[in-house]
């Protein structure tokens, strides 16, 4: 079905494109628990996997989901699950658990209206800050939002990626307009990251050391590689530590993994930027709305632009800290109360106006919705 | 905030359970598959599994689609009372409305196009089947607001029509599409 050869154009929902795109990037085990609207994920992995050799599980609930997962990830098979809120919120402690004894995976929450059982049909984007610091504790993680159903492709690839390049676990924060919409979209044959294989000896080898990258290299099981892995904090060796010197070198290097590679892990598409005076910074389904209400302050003789933000953690505050040079105001539509605008705020500085957009209750903004502002910045 | 040239806003709403979702992703196909051209369908319904709202949008182009839901639809097929509440205000200055005149009893002013057509009477009384009058319903919107030629939504209806109920839904489709020319050139309001 999934042509690799050239570029092929269909039409599919982005939950579908999640399922196509996280096979394209090799993954070959997947474990969850079906919850609107994230379940034709499952549905799709339900039938596809079985067809490449994988394995899918429907597991009790989305804690066994995510530490299926991470077993599967440290049996030496790329792994994913999906969800949304409600099981989010119960995958938290394993994800920081893959953060520490830093095992690929990748987390899709599509996000819907919450808290608690909410509003399951309905889109939102309260699942932000919890997306970084829902479990406890200092911890990496980069998250990517997808505007669209190409979007969703191309970013679950990146998530997959991401994860084995950097050894994380990599969220893909979708929401429920771009989970069930369906568009025409090119999929494009995917470069694929695969995991390294350790170099040396196994009698030298040591799970937790990183080479300069940051990064240690994982040994897949059954080649002589000897192990241990604990969510306790750990030496090189992996075996338990109260060192304070080991434990404070083993928490810097976790996050200087994310810092030393931001650069190419930071995605993200400018709109009409150049000349802009006024922008928006959007992300998820509310971007594109905004790309429309640029567009059409650009028809009205106001220059405006777009920040759509694809990976939002890490925040790319180095981008916003220079077009907070640039414009007077940074306008920030989102689906929650106001959760990124605080980092774009912390970016701008005071260098320009930064002014939250929020809406609630379940219903995707309109373009003239973010144009009423726009036009008054 | 008007649409460009080239971009056609579809909404289909009623209740859930009536299939309308399903006939916005057949209309989508045909546009997409079928004619090959930008298309974006997207949906809102509730957590039940039949009734409460459900709508669809379909949005087709002629180049990529920034917004993929419908602000101001062209044309609007409405199979509810409380569809024809919350959306008919939504319409185009101008716009097509069709309605299921068993269900709905819109007041629509002098400068919308409605038209009203027995779809799920047609369904169950003519084809015996009340539930393709999604279909007779679709059949009937494209034929007055020519989102897709017949051919594309005959080919799309009949590729995601059950097994064994592809020439129910292609008669359906037909008698939507007879229904609607009939009844603007014997007189209804055009």
């Amino acid at each position: 079905m999934l042509s690799k050869a050239s570029t092929e154009r269909r039409l599919l929902q982005g939950n579908e494109a999640c399922a196509l795109a996280a096979l394209a990037a090799g993954c070959r085990f997947y474990a969850g628990y079906p919850i609107t609207p994230s379940s034709e994920i499952a549905e799709h992995m339900a039938r596809r996997l079985p067809e490449t050799g994988g394995v899918f599980v429907q597991m009790e609930d989305e804690i066994a989901s995510i530490c299926a997962c991470i077993g599967a990830s440290l049996g030496g098979v790329k792994a994913m699950t999906a969800t949304s809120g409600p099981g989010f919120s119960l995958m938290q402690e394993n994800l920081g658990y893959a953060a520490l004894c830093e095992v690929p995976v990748v987390i899709v929450d599509v996000q819907r209206v919450g808290p608690s059982t909410g509003m399951p049909t309905l889109p939102a984007q309260g699942d932000v800050m919890q997306a970084r610091w829902g479990t406890h504790g200092d911890h990496p993680v980069v998250v990517l939002a997808p505007a669209g159903v190409a979007d969703t492709y191309r970013l679950t690839v990146a998530a997959f990626n991401i994860s084995e390049r950097l050894r994380l676990p990599v969220v893909l924060l979708s929401d429920e307009v771009v989970a069930h919409m369906r568009e025409m979209v090119e999929i494009e044959p995917s470069e694929v990251v695969d995991r390294a294989a350790p170099g040396e000896d196994p009698a030298t080898y040591r799970p937790f050391r990183a080479g300069p990258d940051g990064v240690p290299v994982l040994a897949a099981p059954g080649r002589g590689y000897r192990f241990h892995v604990t969510g306790l904090y750990h030496g090189e060796d992996g075996f338990v530590t109260n060192d304070p010197k080991e434990a404070e070198r083993l928490i810097h290097r976790l996050a200087r993994k994310v810092a030393l590679h931001q650069d190419w892990l930071t995605l993200a598409e400018e709109h009409h930027l150049d000349d802009a005076r006024v922008a928006v910074f959007a992300y998820g389904s509310p971007a594109r709305a905004a790309l429309r209400a640029v567009r059409d302050a650009r028809a009205a003789g106001l220059p405006a632009g777009l920040f759509k933000a694809e990976t939002i953690w890490p925040f790319p505050a180095e981008r916003i800290s220079q077009l907070a040079r640039q414009v007077r105001a940074i306008l920030v539509p989102e689906m929650n109360l106001g959760q990124l605008v605080g980092e774009v705020e912390r970016a701008a500085a005071g260098r320009c106006r930064v002014v939250p957009l929020a809406k609630v209750g379940g219903e995707l903004y309109t373009p003239g919705e973010i144009s009423a502002v726009l036009k008054d910045l | 905030m008007a649409a460009h040239d080239g971009r056609l806003e579809i909404r289909l709403a009623g209740n859930g359970g009536q299939g309308l979702v399903l006939a916005g992703i057949i209309l989508a196909e045909a546009a997409g598959l079928f004619e090959g051209r930008p298309v974006a369908q997207t949906q809102v319904y509730g957590p039940e599994s039949r009734g409460g709202a459900s709508r669809t949008d379909i949005i087709i182009d002629r180049v990529a689609i920034d917004y993929p839901k419908a602000t101001a639809p062209d044309a609007l097929l409405v199979m509810s009372e409380d569809a024809w509440k919350r959306f008919g205000g939504s319409l185009r200055r101008g716009g097509l409305v069709v309605y299921d005149a068993g269900l709905v009893h819109p007041q629509t002013g002098a400068e919308t196009r409605a038209v009203g057509l027995p779809l799920t009477a047609v369904a169950r009384d003519t084809l015996g089947r009340a539930i393709v009058a999604n279909v007779v319903g679709l059949g009937a919107l494209v034929a007055l607001a020519r989102a897709v030629s017949r051919e594309a939504l005959e080919a799309a209806v009949r590729r995601r029509a059950p097994q064994g109920s592809e020439e129910l839904n292609a008669r359906a489709l037909a008698a939507g599409w007879d229904l609607a020319l009939e009844a603007t050139h014997a007189g209804a309001r055009p």
